[in-house]
């Protein structure tokens, strides 16, 4: 292939419909008799609905009625826990099914009316009274009775141990041991989780903004009981997830309930306020991290015990300490999770789960080491740097990581880092110099795709996965293109509808490296059909060749003996009076499935992506607000399919790390266990006036071993390690050393 | 949101006409509508006053006061020359505000109205004396970071958000005003109250009244002017603690002083306290150190507030430094 399109920095192919308002998501399909559902959250934390009196909202002109748990159809309780085949966030609460309140924001009736604003007035109309009863509202003071689960979300292991880690840290010359905490985050998304859903008959119609279209549309099925040939699940758009839109949540089937009830199209978007209760959060976290070295930086013990949290009505544990078991090589090792139950909303990924709060944990507890070691902290990690994954025994399928720390060094300056604390200062401000490790997993999945060659040039790809606004349409055309050697203005990648072949899910970074290939292998197959017709072809100059010579060039097939010989595609189909050639294509391979059954190469490496997160900050020396001044960031990832759309990836994930360090914080009312910092105005996430001057670079070594086209995902990585790299900096610039994110100004005020 | 009624006046006196109960005023909107949309303001009617243009202008009167009408919007003041010029400390503070999607659309009458941004208000599932006279007060146990430590009552700790009024409390301006008995105008001191034990009750405006301009004092000292605000994002984030100061500083003697906090104050606080400690002191570091104790004198923490007073009187310190010179 000539001229590869894959890894050039071209312009998003949907950039223009989005920015020009042409993009159609979830709750922006015109429908005939389109009705507007409102929902209505629960006030109190624990208890029982004891009245739900509707009669003044039914009353409004234009409300056509008020669903809850006393009109609702019943659901089937879903099975399966995968995200990937459809998860239900709250496996034991389905919506509106009882009087029961496990949380406050819990959805307890949707209002529906022929305009939005009706529905509105609706469901402010509608009275409801409580029987409340005593709710579990914190973690501190329930830690004591915390489970300690075996494993989590994918049946990851929560307790992992090597070595004797107690024994090595008792005996360790040089020892730290801090607690590090995290507050609940929430995703917030721009677009709020949103679903249109329309009866026709016994069929479904479901627009809904999902990570995982092909999920979606199962649980759908699963939970209103209907062949799933009945149900068409469709999101051309996702105005962002972060995790948010992994799970199900009670948006989508109570759109559904509520189309059936009234029996109109129905349209049910959650208001922001409601996205701080009925639509996922990270757990708050308690780290404790003990390190134990030798007096040359060795490691010889890390121990990292966490506390999260999550509902009474589903499990899902933040693990915190997954990237700890594998990121240095030390012998002894002990990674402990405990869980307590609270009545708050259930927690579910977000934005690299674990690894995003375990690694700030993790790498300001190697800051905190490296200085006490006296020693710098690029030298600390290089001299615990693990060749080979320690706690699986295996070696990495690709890792560069020494070749991240030294660019990113060079970068920021880091040589005229002075290694005294609050030593360095720029006019009044104080500076420091932070950096810390990122890492990732390397996720890949089956993935079936089709491709679709028409008689007048065009291709077209389809399968089921879905673009959450991270650039998946952008790179797969380009993967396309190259297959069929198109140029991709002839490319059109359908995705998002269940309709298509079963696609990856957006969950663990793994889209392109699993829907690529397959995206790949179905175009490549549609070329050997193409040779194939040809060499049997009297009229085709290939005609009476070894197919296996032929090869796509320049919109057609050709001779890779003799370039010149061969024809367009155009040429050959309309020759031979064919409209289209396709082709069905599944790569079932599975970093994450049982290791039978998967390739050599998958079972016996270990897959991760690598970075080092380089932080310049200005400290006022009085007022303590940080401004971040430069942010350097090296990424191992694999091969770069898109310089813009990786660029934009990473980026987005370091000022979600930078939100999390600085100001991002979920509080519940102390006495009620109700958000009270629930909208954008009190949830702070970073705005453009807070973004320093970005340096992003790749290592870009494709991994040959991952997949043919040597990517691996990179929706995730950017995020971990930055929070530690800014606490790092903070800690550099100020001799102050704040556990608590986010750090905000008075915790570093005297 | 409730339904309601548009009116679209075209006159002051047909606008004030309107103005019975239940209704509402909205100019910019940008703080009346969002409340609207949570069911905390519910009129039966709003009088839409952006039609009345004699509202919309700047105009510098003879003897040096400015003039300024309601209805000029916070970005066409900010960037005003002559208030940029002899104002500094009220552009710098309505261009800390909001942003500028906000700017363009707030009201400088609307601004000086503007409601608390106590979480707790905001929420109508949870008690509040502002809202539901009588119904308690959450914040004063529960998350209280964003509320004030100057001008509480038992009753509510809710903070005054606004950046402008925290310069115009420094200027002190005629406010003027225009209801169904008439015409007339107060201090900008009179216009907001303390919440004591009715803290629904946030001014002094009388049934049907409108805000109808504010007139600036020539007040020349004000070219030597600051506003600083502290907060936990650069942009589009309330003052944790912020501080307006004028001074009049002849020979390293401060001659006059005008000093207003904001983050801290249930209203927009001048300090006349601290300006009294300055008047004929020093210029300098020490002497500032004196007024930021004494502008928070009293001051009354709460749980997650507590850094607010330390914070206020280092911000106030910088500000003074920066007009006064050291800084």
């Amino acid at each position: 292939m000539n001229n590869e399109i894959t890894g050039k920095p071209i312009d998003r192919v949907d950039g223009r419909l989005k920015i020009t308002g042409g993009a159609q998501y979830a709750a922006e399909f015109p429908m005939k008799d389109l009705a507007y559902g409102v929902a209505i959250t629960a006030t109190i934390a624990k208890g029982h609905i004891a009245s739900i009196d509707t009669r003044a909202a039914e009353k409004i002109p234009g409300v056509f009625g008020v669903l809850s748990y006393k009109n609702s159809m019943s659901l089937h309780f879903p099975q399966g826990g995968d995200p990937g085949s459809g998860k239900y966030a709250e496996k034991d609460l389905l919506p509106l099914q009882s009087d029961r309140i496990f949380y406050d924001g819990q959805m307890i009736a949707v209002a529906i009316a022929d305009t939005f604003e009706k529905a509105e007035y609706a469901a402010s109309l509608v009275a409801i009274t409580y029987e409340p009863e005593t709710a579990v509202l914190e973690i501190e003071p329930n830690a004591s009775n915390a489970r300690q689960p075996k494993t989590g979300l994918g049946n990851q292991p929560m307790q992992t141990k090597r070595g004797d880690a107690s024994t090595a840290l008792a005996n360790a010359p040089v020892t730290i041991d801090y607690t590090y905490t995290t507050p609940v985050y929430h995703h917030n998304a721009m677009e709020p989780h949103a679903t249109t859903a329309q009866w026709t008959g016994d069929e479904l119609l479901i627009y809904d903004s999902t990570q995982s279209v092909y999920g979606s549309h199962s649980l759908m099925a699963n939970m209103l009981g209907l062949e799933p040939e009945k149900v068409r699940l469709i999101a051309l758009y996702i105005g962002g997830g972060f995790g948010s839109k992994g799970f199900s949540w009670p948006n989508t089937v109570v759109a559904a309930m509520a189309s059936k009830l009234v029996g109109k199209p129905v349209q049910l978007a959650l208001a922001r306020q409601q996205m701080f209760t009925t639509a996922g959060r990270r757990s708050q976290t308690i780290q404790n991290v003990s390190l134990g070295a030798d007096r040359d930086g060795k490691l010889l013990s890390i121990r990292h015990a966490s506390i999260v949290e999550t509902s009474f009505v589903d499990e899902f544990i933040e693990p915190c300490g997954v990237a700890t078991t594998m990121l240095y090589a030390c012998p002894n090792l002990e990674v402990t999770h405990k869980v307590v139950n609270l009545n708050r909303g259930t927690p579910c990924p977000m934005r690299a789960p674990g690894e995003s709060v375990g690694t700030y944990a993790l790498e300001a507890a190697m800051d905190e080491l490296a200085v006490k070691l006296q020693m710098d902290p690029i030298a600390l990690r290089l001299a615990n740097y693990a060749d080979e994954d320690p706690q699986k025994k295996k070696p990495f399928s690709s890792k560069n990581l020494r070749e991240c720390y030294e660019q990113g060094a060079a970068a920021i300056g880091w040589k005229d880092r002075n290694v005294q604390p609050a030593s360095m200062r720029q006019g009044r401000y104080l500076v420091g110099y932070g950096m810390a490790t990122a890492t990732y997993p390397a996720n890949r999945s089956a993935s079936t795709a089709r491709a679709i060659l028409f008689a007048d040039g065009r291709a077209e790809i389809e399968c089921c996965t879905q673009d959450i606004g991270t650039g998946t349409y952008t790179i797969m055309t380009q993967i396309a293109a190259d297959a069929l050697s198109l140029p991709i203005t002839k490319v059109k990648v359908k995705l998002g509808d269940s309709d298509f072949p079963k696609g990856a899910n957006s969950g663990g970074s793994q889209v392109s490296a699993s829907v690529g290939p397959a995206i790949r292998a179905a175009a490549i197959d549609v070329v050997g059909k193409l040779a194939k017709l040809a060499v049997q072809d009297t009229g085709s100059p290939l005609h009476g060749l070894d197919e296996k010579t032929i090869q796509a060039n320049n919109s057609g097939i050709y001779s890779s003996a003799e370039p010149q010989r061969g024809e367009s595609f155009q040429a050959l189909l309309s020759r031979l009076r064919l409209d289209r050639i396709d082709a069905l294509a599944t790569t079932n391979v599975s970093t994450r499935a049982p290791e039978a059954g998967q390739p050599e190469a998958i079972r016996n490496y270990s897959f991760h992506s690598w970075g080092a997160q380089f932080i310049r900050v200005l400290v006022d020396p009085d007022l303590y607000t940080v401004k971040i001044d430069k942010a350097v960031s090296v990424m191992d990832i694999g091969k770069v399919l898109n310089q813009k759309t990786a660029t934009n990836q990473i980026m987005g994930g370091m000022i979600f790390g930078i939100g999390m360090a600085l100001m991002e914080s979920s509080v519940y009312d102390p006495a009620r266990g109700r958000v009270v910092t629930r909208d954008l105005a009190n949830y702070l996430v970073p705005v453009h006036a807070d973004m320093p001057v970005f340096d992003i670079r790749f290592i870009d070594r494709p991994d040959v071993l991952i997949s043919p086209i040597g990517a691996r995902g990179i929706g995730e990585i950017g995020i971990t390690g930055t929070a530690a790299a800014v606490a790092n900096a903070i800690y550099h610039a100020t001799g102050k050393r704040v556990r608590d994110l986010p750090i905000s100004l008075e915790k570093l005020m005297d | 949101m409730y339904p309601f009624t548009l009116i679209r006046p075209e006159s002051p006196a047909a606008a004030i006409k309107n103005a019975t109960k239940g209704t509402k005023f909205i100019a910019g909107g940008t703080n009346l509508v969002d409340l609207m949309k949570l069911d905390i303001e519910t009129p039966t009617a709003l009088v839409d006053i952006n039609g009345l243009e004699a509202f919309n202008t700047i105009e510098t009167l003879p003897d040096g006061r400015i003039r300024v009408g309601a209805l000029v919007k916070n970005s066409a003041l900010a960037w005003h020359s002559e208030i940029a010029r002899r104002f500094p400390l009220l552009s710098q503070a309505l261009l800390s505000g909001a942003s500028p999607q906000l700017r363009n659309m707030a009201t400088t009458g609307g601004n000086m109205l503007q409601r608390t941004r106590c979480y707790y208000f905001y929420d109508p599932a949870f008690p509040c004396n502002k809202r539901v006279p009588g119904s308690g007060c959450p914040a004063i146990d529960g998350y209280n970071r964003n509320h004030a430590v100057l001008g509480t009552s038992e009753h509510c700790i809710a903070s005054h958000p606004s950046d402008m009024c925290v310069a115009l409390a420094a200027i002190d301006p005629r406010v003027m005003l225009h209801g169904p008995r008439g015409e007339r105008s107060i201090a900008f001191a009179e216009l907001h109250r303390l919440p004591g034990s009715t803290p629904h009750l946030e001014n002094t405006l009388l049934p049907g009244e409108l805000i109808t301009a504010i007139e600036l004092p020539s007040l020349p000292f004000a070219v030597h002017s600051h506003y600083l605000k502290v907060r936990d994002r650069a942009s589009y984030e309330f003052a944790l603690a912020s501080a307006a100061v004028a001074l009049d500083i002849q020979g390293g003697t401060i001659r006059a002083a005008r000093i207003a906090l904001g983050g801290v104050g249930t209203k927009p606080w001048r300090s006349k306290a601290a300006e009294k400690t300055l008047v004929g002191a020093a210029a300098g570091d020490a002497t500032y150190k004196i007024a930021a104790d004494a502008a928070l004198n009293g001051a009354i923490p709460h749980k997650h507030n507590a850094f607010k007073i330390e914070l206020a009187k280092r911000t106030l310190v910088r500000t003074l430094n920066i007009v006064g010179g050291n800084a």
